[in-house]
């Protein structure tokens, strides 16, 4: 019954969409999409976040799925949007796949702290590298869609309603993956590890397939990010960038696969509209907004909606 | 009867400190096994090793005739080798209905029963139900029925301990390990959780080994006891001769018979 | 050889700025158990201070020597408005959350900081370079070096030898390695755990601060100055271990010495060699070089 539930918010949601996005302004089709992209980001990050794992660097394959998105267009010369976000998702989730045979060990601030660590190493091979165009970076080539290049007052359109179906697509497999046993044992490993061990499951691996999903989803958002701003740079991998996908995290909390997206596209109006009010202050409405949500809701916004937040 | 489990030669020390000394024991099928001894002399160190969770530094397991000896606990516990614990391991965060389901979850993954590509729901190994059911005969069962949605975190002492032994019971063990089940139990439920959880584990033919420090407790229901002291095995008989050993009298019991 | 010696003097010179600026970190952690993200806000606090303060003293024409002071008192007075008030009214009450949830608490009180240094002092640079060229310069092998560049070397000595001996021989020092032991049983024996906190955030908060301070006359101070600090001292003290003032040394020395090699023989490297061997560390010794116990689980 409530797979239901969250089926038909979903599909609601995107229906909407694809309906009403034809007749929003511009400026607000390029916040819908980038919602989705860092959507995608944080969704990846909430499944870490019930097994009790804090990425610090979720950027890394946020900026990784960007720069091969970017990279097909420059030198393949290919820029469908789909393709796109495929090499995102391919390039990333063979990142992590390798690089979670050792992260899937930690646990606590070192996991943290190790991912951080990542993140920073491909900032800084980014700044240092000119065939990608160090710190400026380069840009991308306007999508393409199936072959066809949208005309330039569709092309927004057509971006946003590829990231909504996409975003919809990967959304309901999440919340199936949640619903399988190794989905379920996310707060069973945040409780009590042992007890996983004892009972016949591996933590480590259910770590490493968790890790994976979330730098695949990273991917996708990083490439989808890529061609709304139709430029990347290596500052896609910097710590700050992190903070902001978990700061989107935890202000949507864990409750729901529709509450990344939600949080996304809150935390890109509250930044708009602090960012137009008063451009010197942004950072201190951002960081108010983390210290009482954190303080006073820690569920996350979406803990609003449900009496008690509890996983299905 | 056959021998199900057979430790050899097992020996660990951690630092200066000896944990067991060329302890072996063979177990044999459907047997019921008290182990006794004072705090340090061994047993949980013992059942750590059987489990896993400890290598030992010399020495062999063997289970039904496969050495075991180097094997995690996931895979120990696959085999069919559980335990329970001394501090009931339970997940706080979750009720006490989600914590038997994530333990039949991992029966069903581990049967391929279950996972992203399955379509229906299918029954629990061993039982012939679905998850959702067999959680709730188990919850019956050991009497936990009225904690269902209640948190882990929230409940009394005796109420965790089933709850522990419970989540051991979900994979139908063919030997089952309880470390000290009825400690931090009142003195009138002992006696009625043991005879419980040796009903409910009996009746599917398992083999029982307890930790255990209430000789009442140990006379009533072992068949035969392993008396532990300072790492080492001092006696290895039924009860009634255990128990009244001169060097289990001076070293675990304190003289009563 | 006169290359080997100048990749020493850079590093000698750089480990010490970068052991200023992580000691606090790693004494924070030690001792309260958190990572503290507003250490780059007082890193960049005491550069403002220092900065706006030394360039009105010597604007003013008061004697130039004493600008060092005016640096010092400024790192000071910044710390003690702060930092009391962070610790006793935010923290203080957060400490049972997870160190997660108090690093992400550091991390929005940090965002915080950075528009509050805006809305202080703007957002154009400031630049005080008098104090940097006062001392004059030294030679070796060929090279000249500002003197300045001392006093970090100075001030790190001071500090690392200065609460090594605190925590060792004197009654305070004790006390306060018995929190860091174990904060409830300190406070059952009756030892005053949240002032212990309290001096503990602050002195480390404080250290941050005179790292930023004493940097200020050697380069543009500017908004963003404290975001890169914090990644580099979590990168120094996580190679030492976090909570080890030995290892904050050692991490400082190594990460120090790694860069000064890479800027003379390999700049491109520059950026990325740090965060791989704080990964390396991490990956082989997550607990640093110098590591604690750990207790039994079951």
């Amino acid at each position: 019954m409530r797979r239901d539930r969250t089926l038909v918010l979903v599909g609601a949601v995107l229906a909407g969409v694809l309906v009403g996005g034809a007749f929003i302004p511009q400026w607000a089709m390029f916040i819908v999409t980038i919602a989705f992209a860092q959507g995608l980001v944080a969704l990846g990050l909430m499944l870490l976040l019930r097994a009790g794992l804090v990425s610090f660097g979720q950027a890394l394959y946020y900026c990784l799925g960007a720069y091969a998105a970017g990279a097909l267009g420059r030198f393949v010369g290919v820029a469908d949007i789909f393709v796109q976000m495929l090499a995102g998702a391919l390039v990333a989730g063979f990142a992590a796949f390798v690089l979670g045979f050792l992260l899937a060990k930690y646990r606590g601030i070192f996991f943290g702290l190790l991912s951080l660590a990542l993140s920073m190493i491909l900032y800084g091979l980014l700044v240092k590298n000119e065939a990608l165009g160090s710190t400026d970076g380069f840009n991308i080539l306007p999508s393409t869609l199936f072959g066809i290049r949208p005309g330039p007052q569709w092309v927004r359109y057509a971006v946003m309603a590829s990231a909504a179906v996409v975003s919809f697509l990967l959304a309901l497999i999440v919340h199936r993956y949640l619903r399988t046993p190794l989905g379920r044992l996310a707060p069973a490993i945040k409780d009590n590890e042992i007890r996983v061990e004892y009972m016949g499951a591996s933590a480590r691996y259910a770590v490493h397939v968790k890790y994976v999903i979330a730098a695949v989803l990273a991917g996708v958002g990083g490439a989808l990010a890529a061609t709304t701003v139709g430029h990347i740079d290596p500052e896609m991998a910097f710590w700050t960038t992190s903070g902001e996908f978990i700061f989107i995290t935890i202000l949507a909390g864990t409750g729901n696969v529709i509450a990344p997206f939600a949080g996304a596209l809150i935390y890109g109006a509250i930044r708009t509209t602090a960012y137009d009010l008063s451009p010197n202050t942004w950072q201190l409405s951002l960081g108010t907004a983390l210290l009482l949500i954190i303080v006073f809701l820690p569920e996350g916004l979406w803990s609003l909606f449900k009496r008690h937040a509890r996983h299905p | 009867m056959p021998v199900i489990l057979d430790a050899r030669g097992l020996c660990k020390n951690f630092g200066a400190v000896t944990a067991a000394a060329e302890v072996s024991a063979a177990i044999e099928k459907d047997s019921v096994v008290g182990l006794i001894g004072t705090n340090g002399a061994g047993k949980t160190t013992f059942i750590n090793m059987i489990t896993g969770y400890i290598k030992p530094d010399q020495g062999t397991i063997e289970y039904e005739g496969r050495d075991i000896t180097r094997l995690p606990p996931r895979d120990i516990t696959r085999l069919g080798i559980c335990r329970s614990f001394q501090i009931p391991q339970l997940y706080p965060s979750l009720t006490v209905y989600e914590n038997m389901l994530v333990g039949l979850g991992i029966v069903l993954r581990n049967a391929r029963l279950a996972g992203f590509f399955h379509r229906r729901e299918a029954d629990v190994p061993g039982y012939g139900r679905p998850a959702h059911e067999v959680a709730e005969h188990l919850l019956d069962r050991f009497g936990l029925g009225d904690y269902r949605n209640r948190n882990a975190q929230v409940l009394p002492g005796g109420a965790r301990k089933l709850l522990d032994i419970a989540l051991t019971m979900v994979a139908k063990p063919r030997i089952l390990l309880l470390d000290e089940p009825t400690s931090g139990v009142s003195a009138q439920e002992k006696f009625g959780i043991m005879q419980m959880v040796l009903d409910a584990v009996r009746a599917e033919g398992a083999t029982v080994l307890f930790v255990e420090h209430d000789m009442e407790v140990v006379s009533r229901f072992a068949q035969r006891v392993l008396a532990f002291y300072d790492g080492r095995i001092i006696a290895d008989a039924p009860p009634q001769a255990a128990l009244a050993d001169e060097n289990v009298r001076r070293y675990v019991s304190g003289g009563h018979a | 050889m006169d290359q080997l010696l100048s990749v020493g003097v850079d590093g000698i010179i750089y480990s010490a700025w970068l052991f200023t600026a992580a000691l606090g970190l790693t004494l924070i952690y030690g001792v309260m158990k958190i990572v503290n993200v507003t250490h780059g806000s007082f890193y960049a606090l005491g550069a403002y201070a220092g900065a706006s303060l030394a360039g009105a003293w010597l604007a003013r024409g008061y004697p130039p020597m004493l600008s060092y002071v005016v640096l010092l008192a400024a790192a000071l007075i910044v710390t003690l408005v702060v930092a009391p008030l962070i610790e006793r009214g935010i923290l203080r009450f957060m400490y049972a959350k997870d160190e997660v949830v108090i690093l992400l608490i550091t991390y929005a009180l940090f965002l915080i900081l950075e528009d509050v240094i805006k809305l202080i002092w703007g957002v154009d640079p400031y630049f005080v370079a008098e104090p940097y060229a006062l001392l004059g310069s030294f030679e070796v092998g060929g090279l000249a070096y500002p003197t300045y560049n001392l006093i970090l070397v100075v001030l790190a000595l001071v500090s690392g030898l200065g609460l090594m001996g605190l925590l060792q021989s004197t009654r305070v020092g004790k006390l306060l390695l018995a929190v860091i032991h174990d904060p409830e049983v300190s406070r059952a024996m009756g030892i005053n755990v949240n002032r212990y906190y309290l001096a503990t955030f602050s002195f480390g908060s404080l250290l941050a601060a005179l790292a930023g301070s004493f940097t200020a006359p050697t380069v543009s101070v500017v908004p963003g100055l404290g975001v890169d600090i914090i990644v580099l001292s979590f990168a120094v003290v996580v190679i030492g271990g976090l909570g080890s003032l030995p290892g904050a040394a050692l991490g400082a020395v190594i990460v120090g010495v790694v860069r000064s090699l890479s800027v003379h023989y390999m700049p491109q490297v520059e950026l990325f060699v740090i965060y791989f061997v704080m990964a390396m560390v991490l990956a082989f010794r997550p607990r640093g070089l110098f590591s604690l116990a750990e207790p039994r689980k079951i």
